[in-house]
């Protein structure tokens, strides 16, 4: 999942980067293996093996899914970012105006949001260990004792108050962790598999088929997981990064579009490497007592590594939190102007603090991430249709520039019509929210397509006339 | 200092993944490695930061 960036001096919010701030590989193979090694991890992997899934479908699923992530960076966000060299929202304000990128952007919060309140939950879990706190079991959804709320009232308000005074001190330790961390995770692995009975490297299909991912009926409340499942959600759990194009932000700074392959770096240590370790730890819980399916990383990390291990889920989830708050409260911020960044970060940090006393979303994070990519995904295939095919299909881009309107309709009816779409979908159970993002972002393209002709052209039309 | 600071920092992440790979190959007990984990996680953010970004 998504993380921590370094914020450059001057981020060029409205203009093209220069060239002489363009930045080396190096530069973005360091920043995605940092994000995507992150609390969320420690939930992801656990809840894969209360999915149900075998061991073929989730080793050959995250394969393909991450595969897919990867060519998703490189042939649809890189390429655009690279030239134009704009941010996400400057991108947008041109094609949708103002105001739409007002909705965007409160989306975007409230998601966000709800992605720092999970982290506040796991980290509240690592909290709850050194307190012996009575803690969340999986099909909880609210919370459950005074010891969690207070627990956890008190962890939201300490990332709330640091991100609001000082995010750049947070964002520095997340940078130290990083390389800590990867190896912390490699640790559980290692010592999870041990535990489980492995003794050589050569006994790990083994163990993997018959003792972890061992398949059959999912555990109450979770979703049967299958390859498909897997390598959607795999590809899909960025989603709003790369098809949604917020990482036009990040790749705006590449020199050569190619670079884009340095998302493979994080995809492969954080959403490969760091699932299956976590994945591990869970399967060892099961193992040792079947009715413990708590999702718990505080004590799987403790009782795998001791206070090494609780240190990693506590830095992990506030370094992921800590930036995830700070772009909610800028978000918000965008929205309401006069309001100062310090006292929007406090407020966002305050709701997501009390998303995260409700164990329901972390419990329920695979539906929650595959839903965040679902909002946001209709936007990326709106910039996509307007960069590349716009003049082709004979239709004005970046056409809020160009007109001066505040709302573009054509976008905005591709977003809400296409979400509108892919949520009946869902809620009737045609279709699973992992698979429904793909023919969704067709459609959005489709729609942005055929409206912005026939809106364009009327208003030429009008204009004409008068 | 920074070299030292470096190799603190090198150190620590020996000390942070030896451990477990030991007791993956049945040649430490899971104490032993937590104590080392623990001292390694020290280390790692006592020498990092003094190096770390100070290019």
């Amino acid at each position: 999942m998504k993380g921590k960036y370094a914020t450059p001096p001057d981020e060029f919010e409205r203009r093209p980067v220069p060239k002489s701030a363009l930045l080396g590989l190096k530069s973005f193979v360091g920043q995605y293996v940092g994000e995507h090694v992150a609390g969320t991890e420690l939930m992801i992997g656990p809840l894969f093996v209360a999915a149900g899934v075998s061991a073929f479908d989730v080793v050959f699923g995250l394969v393909a899914g991450n595969t897919m992530a990867v060519l998703s960076w490189i042939f649809l966000t890189a390429p655009i970012a690279t030239r134009s060299r704009l941010t996400l929202y400057y991108h947008l304000e041109r094609i949708c105006g103002r105001n739409l990128v007002v909705i965007y952007n409160l989306a975007n919060g409230i998601m966000f949001c709800f992605l720092a309140g999970s982290m506040v939950t796991v980290a509240t879990t690592a909290v709850g260990v050194w307190f012996a706190i009575p803690m969340p079991a999986l099909d909880d959804r609210y919370p459950t004792t005074a010891g969690w709320v207070l627990a956890g009232l008190g962890v939201g308000a300490t990332i709330s108050v640091v991100a609001a005074l000082g995010y750049r001190t947070v964002a520095r330790v997340a940078n130290y962790a990083a390389p800590w961390m990867i190896l912390v995770f490699l640790a559980f692995g290692l010592i999870g598999l041990r535990q489980m009975g492995m003794t050589s490297a050569g006994d790990f299909w083994e163990t993997a088929r018959t003792a972890i991912w061992k398949g059959g009926d999912p555990l109450p409340g979770q979703v049967k997981f299958t390859f498909w499942h897997v390598m959607f959600f795999a590809w899909f759990c960025n989603m709003a990064m790369h098809v949604g194009m917020a990482d036009l932000s990040v790749f705006r700074y590449a020199r050569k579009s190619w670079y884009a392959v340095a998302s493979a770096a994080g995809m492969y240590v954080g959403h490969f490497m760091a699932w299956l370790c976590a994945s591990v730890l869970y399967a060892l819980q099961l193992g040792l007592n079947p009715a413990d399916t708590k999702v718990l990383p505080g004590p799987l990390a403790y009782r795998a590594c001791g206070i090494a291990g609780l240190v990693c889920v506590f830095v992990a989830s506030w370094t992921t939190a800590n930036p995830t708050i700070y772009r909610a409260g800028l978000a918000f911020q965008a929205i309401m102007p006069r309001v100062s960044r310090f006292k929007m970060t406090l407020a966002t940090g305050m709701v997501a603090t009390l998303a995260g006393l409700f164990p329901a979303i972390a419990m329920q994070l695979l539906g929650f991430v595959a839903l965040y990519g679902m909002v946001l995904m209709p936007m990326g295939a709106v910039i996509f249709v307007d960069f590349w095919m716009a003049r082709s299909l004979g239709f004005r881009p970046d056409y809020a520039l160009a007109s001066g309107t505040s709302f573009n309709w054509a976008a905005g009816l591709a977003w809400f019509v296409t979400l509108g779409g892919c949520v009946a979908l869902v809620l009737n159970g045609n279709i699973q929210i992992y698979f429904v993002s793909l023919p969704g972002w067709f459609a959005a393209a489709v729609i942005y397509a055929v409206l912005s002709r026939l809106l364009q052209r009327r208003i030429v039309t009008r204009r004409a006339g008068t | 200092m920074r070299r030292i600071a470096m190799t603190l920092s090198w150190i620590a992440l020996t000390a942070l993944i030896v451990p477990p790979a030991l007791f993956f190959l049945g040649r430490m007990e899971l104490d032993a490695v937590k104590g080392w984990m623990l001292a390694a996680t020290v280390l790692w953010f006592v020498a990092t930061p003094l190096w770390m970004e100070r290019r």
